[in-house]
C-alpha cells in the first residue's frame, strides 16, 4: 500500500460495534507511517474518536486487527490531548505535566529539567503554579499538550483538541504544534472536523463517513513542509481545501 | 457589610417581636412556668444552671464529635473499601441502607445491652446514625471523576492503587464534605436519641437526659435551657463544619474555585 517508511502501526478491515448494536467502525484499513502527521477528518458521528481509542489501546475492535510492526507502544509512549484540556482541576500546571511521570514512578527532583523543558517548549513558562481554572482555554490546552509530550511518546493522538478555541487562538497553537512536531519527530494522528486545519497541519488527511465510520477518501498533501500563516491565503491552500471539501461533502 | 447587616436585620426582628409577644402573653394570661415559661425566666435558668447544664453539653458534645469522626473515616473508609468492585458493592451496600433505614430508637436498646461502656454504645448508636451521609456521597464522589481522565490513567498504566489516591479520592473531595456537613446534624441527633434511649444507663449526664430529667420533675424552665442549648450546639456545628469545608476547597482548588 505504501513505499518508504515502514508504517507504525495498520489497520486492517477494522470494525467497532458497541453493545446496543451501534457500528462505529467499519473495514477501516489506514496506513500510519512513522514519523507522519495524519488528519483524521470527518463530520461528528464518523468514529474518528474511537478509532483514535483503538490506536490508545483505550478500547478493543471488534472486528479486523491493529498491526504494529515494532509492537503496540508502551505506557508513557503515546499522548493523548482530548477535546477539553482535562487538566486535574485541584493539581497546579507544573504537577498536572508531571502526572504521567509520576503514574511511571519517577521522583519529582528526578524529572525537573524534563518538566521544564516541556514547558518550554509549549511556551507556558511562568505559569508553572497556576491551577486550570486561573488560565485561558488556549493556556489550558497548552499545558494539555505539554502533558502528553512530557513522556517523549511515540504516537501522539489528538482528539480535536483545538476545536473548543477561538481562531486566533487556534491559528497559533496550529503553528506552535508544526514547531513541535518538527522538533519532536513523532508521529501524529490529528482528529479533526475542519478541513482547513486539517489541511494546514497534515503530510496526509484521511476523510472518513459516518455512520458506520469508514474511509472513503486519503489526500496527501502536496504543500511546503515549512508551514507559515501565509499559507492559509494561498491559491494552492484554497485548491487542496476545496479538493477534500469535495469528498468530505460527498462522504456525509 | 452593610449589606450584611440589613440581610440579617428582618429575621432579627422577628425574632425579638417573637420573643416579646411570648414573654408578654405568658405574663398577661398567667401561664404557670411549668407549662410555659416565658423567654427571661429560661434565660436566667440558663445563667443559674449553666454549670449542671454546660457540664452535660460536654458529655453530649464528645459522643457527637467522637461519632462525626467515627463517621467521617468509616464512611469514607467503606465508600473506597465498596468501589473497589461492583460485587463488593452488590453485596454490602444493601446492609449499609438497612442500618440508615432502621430508626436507631429500636435499635439503640440492643445495641446499649451489647457494648457495656455506655459511653461506647452512645458513640456507635450517633455513628449508625451519622455515616451514612459521607458513605453514599463519598461513593457518589468516587465514581465522579471525569472519563477522559480516567482513560489518561489508564493510558500510562496506573495502579488501581493510583489511581483512587491521584484522581478518585480528589474528585470525591466535595462530595465527601458535602455529606459531612449533613452527618454533623445527624450525629448530634443520634446522640440525643440515643441518650434518650439509655436512660439510666449509666452515663446518663448529657443534654438529652437533662431534659428528660427536667421533664419528669416539671423544671420546664430547666427543659427548655437545655432545648436551646442543643439547637444552638447544631447550628455551631453546622457553621463550623460550612467554614472547614470552604476553607478545605479554596485551598484544594488554588484561590475562588
Amino acid at each position: 500500500m505504501s513505499d518508504g517508511p515502514p508504517p507504525l502501526v495498520e489497520a486492517k478491515g477494522v470494525a467497532r460495534r458497541f453493545e446496543d448494536g451501534t457500528v462505529a467502525l467499519e473495514g477501516v484499513d489506514l496506513f500510519v507511517q512513522a514519523g507522519s502527521f495524519t488528519a483524521l477528518l470527518g463530520p461528528s458521528g464518523c468514529g474518528k474518536s474511537t478509532l483514535l481509542r483503538l490506536l490508545a489501546g483505550l478500547d478493543a475492535p471488534t472486528g479486523g486487527a491493529l498491526d504494529w510492526p515494532d509492537g503496540a507502544p508502551g505506557a508513557g509512549e503515546t499522548g493523548f490531548v482530548f477535546q477539553d484540556a482535562t487538566l486535574l482541576p485541584w493539581a497546579t500546571v507544573w504537577e498536572n505535566i508531571y502526572l504521567p511521570l509520576r503514574i511511571a514512578g519517577r521522583a519529582r527532583n528526578s524529572v525537573t529539567s524534563e518538566i521544564e523543558a516541556t514547558i518550554r517548549l509549549v511556551g507556558i513558562e511562568g505559569f508553572e503554579r497556576s491551577r486550570p481554572h486561573q488560565l485561558s482555554g488556549g493556556m489550558r490546552m497548552r499545558a494539555s499538550v505539554a502533558r502528553a509530550l512530557v513522556t517523549k511518546p511515540r504516537l501522539l493522538l489528538m482528539d480535536e483538541p483545538f476545536a473548543a478555541l477561538d481562531e486566533m487562538t487556534r491559528f497559533r497553537l496550529n503553528d506552535d504544534l508544526l514547531r513541535i512536531f518538527a522538533l519532536q519527530r513523532c508521529t501524529v494522528v490529528f482528529v479533526t472536523h475542519s478541513v482547513f486545519e486539517a489541511a494546514y497541519l497534515a503530510q496526509r488527511v484521511v476523510v472518513m463517513s459516518p455512520r458506520p465510520g469508514r474511509i472513503v477518501a486519503e489526500h496527501v498533501i502536496d504543500l511546503p513542509s515549512v508551514r507559515e500563516a501565509s499559507l492559509r491565503t494561498s491559491p494552492e491552500f484554497g485548491a487542496v481545501c476545496r479538493a477534500i471539501s469535495r469528498d468530505l461533502e460527498a462522504a456525509s | 457589610m452593610t449589606g450584611r447587616l440589613t440581610r440579617s436585620l428582618p429575621p432579627v426582628l422577628i425574632g425579638i417581636a417573637f420573643l416579646a409577644l411570648w414573654e408578654v402573653a405568658v405574663r398577661a394570661l398567667a401561664v404557670p412556668t411549668y407549662v410555659l415559661p416565658g423567654p427571661a425566666l429560661i434565660a436566667t435558668t440558663f445563667v443559674t444552671d449553666s454549670a449542671l447544664l454546660l457540664g452535660s453539653l460536654r458529655v453530649t458534645l464528645k459522643i457527637t464529635l467522637a461519632a462525626l469522626l467515627a463517621a467521617a473515616a468509616g464512611g469514607a473508609g467503606l465508600a473506597f473499601l465498596l468501589t473497589r468492585s461492583a460485587w463488593l458493592e452488590r453485596s454490602l451496600l444493601p446492609y449499609a441502607i438497612v442500618a440508615q433505614v432502621t430508626p436507631i430508637v429500636a435499635i439503640a436498646p440492643l445495641i446499649i445491652i451489647w457494648i457495656d461502656d455506655a459511653f461506647a454504645a452512645l458513640v456507635v448508636c450517633a455513628w449508625i446514625v451519622a455515616f451514612f451521609p459521607v458513605l453514599a456521597n463519598t461513593m457518589a464522589g468516587l465514581k465522579s471523576a471525569d472519563p477522559h481522565l480516567r482513560d489518561l490513567f489508564r493510558l500510562y498504566g496506573a495502579s488501581r492503587l493510583q489511581t483512587q489516591a491521584w484522581l478518585e479520592a480528589p474528585s470525591a473531595l466535595p462530595y465527601f464534605l458535602a455529606g459531612l456537613r449533613i452527618s454533623g446534624g445527624l450525629a448530634l441527633i443520634g446522640a440525643v436519641v440515643a441518650e434518650f434511649v439509655a436512660g439510666t444507663g449509666g452515663a446518663a449526664t448529657g443534654l438529652a437526659f437533662r431534659i428528660l430529667e427536667a421533664g419528669y420533675r416539671l423544671q420546664v424552665p430547666r427543659l427548655f435551657a437545655a432545648l436551646v442549648l442543643l439547637s444552638l450546639t447544631g447550628i455551631v456545628i453546622y457553621a463550623v463544619l460550612n467554614a472547614v469545608s470552604r476553607w478545605a476547597m479554596r485551598r484544594w482548588y488554588g484561590g475562588e474555585g
